[in-house]
């Protein structure tokens, strides 16, 4: 078994990727119609083209919004991604007008930082040694 | 004569009265909630922490007290212990837009040397941990 796909519900998926392309760096992978309005839109990393795809879902169930406001209030972020470099991607997009709810913070060996996705989440980034 | 301001009305007891009410407050509750405040060491830990930055979110005050100092306690505790600390008035708590931050409000500390002052011949060697 192999996870291929995890999702993050957005607001609005137009909005959804252009962050997640033009701001993040993820690359698209499918864009298909489904229904009148709704996308089966997914994102991957330019370093795995074949990796995980994240699908940007939307966010339209009535239970989502209070879950997620609930999560943003205690500032609990719903995906990590890894970067290289917590501190120079922190200053990249806070450079690109993005709010992080934490700023880096080095605990041991781990570095991570929490950043809004305008979409309704909070989205960690963390960097390992390799 | 207005309501409220008879000889046995509410509204003509001397201001005193209201003043003296409000210090024994002070130095009454809000030590204890101090004192009690204080005397929690995973407390203390997280007035260290918001010392060091302030503005975290519950998530990040967590995160420190889990990877930096090991301590295994739930989301729920730590929401406890703030609630301690915001009664005693040493972490204040805002709403910023969908996000909320906890500040370290230091203030309230100024009790305690204002009620035993520090003398200025040196005291013991080494720091309190």
């Amino acid at each position: 078994m192999k996870i291929h796909l995890t999702s993050v519900f957005v607001d609005d998926q137009a909005e959804a990727e252009h962050f997640y392309t033009e701001i993040l760096g993820f690359v698209k992978k499918h864009d298909v119609p489904v229904g009148e309005k709704d996308r089966w839109l997914t994102v991957v990393s330019p370093e795995e083209p074949a990796g995980t795809e994240l699908l940007l879902e939307p966010a339209g169930h009535p239970a989502v919004k209070t879950y997620r406001d609930a999560l943003v209030k205690d500032g609990i972020p719903l995906a990590q991604f890894a970067v290289d470099d917590v501190r120079a991607e922190y200053e990249r997009l806070r450079g690109l007008g993005v709010r992080f709810t934490q700023e880096p913070l080095e605990m041991g060996p781990v570095t991570t930082a929490v950043l809004d996705d305008t979409c309704g989440n909070l989205i960690q980034i963390a960097s390992r040694p390799q | 004569m207005r309501p409220g301001t008879g000889p046995g009305s509410p509204g003509a007891r001397p201001r005193t009265d209201l003043i003296g009410k409000c210090l024994l407050a002070y130095a009454g509750v809000v030590a204890d909630d101090l004192f009690k405040a204080l005397a929690d060491p995973t407390r203390r830990t997280i007035m260290d922490e918001l010392a060091e930055r302030s503005g975290q979110t519950l998530f990040e005050i967590c995160a420190r007290l889990s990877m930096k100092h090991g301590l295994g306690i739930s989301r729920q505790a730590v929401s406890q212990h703030l609630a301690v600390l915001e009664a005693a008035g040493l972490v204040e708590t805002r709403r910023e837009g969908r996000y909320k931050f906890h500040d370290l409000t230091t203030a309230p500390l100024r009790q305690i040397t204002e009620r035993w002052p520090v003398s200025d011949t040196p005291g013991p060697e080494g720091n309190t941990p």
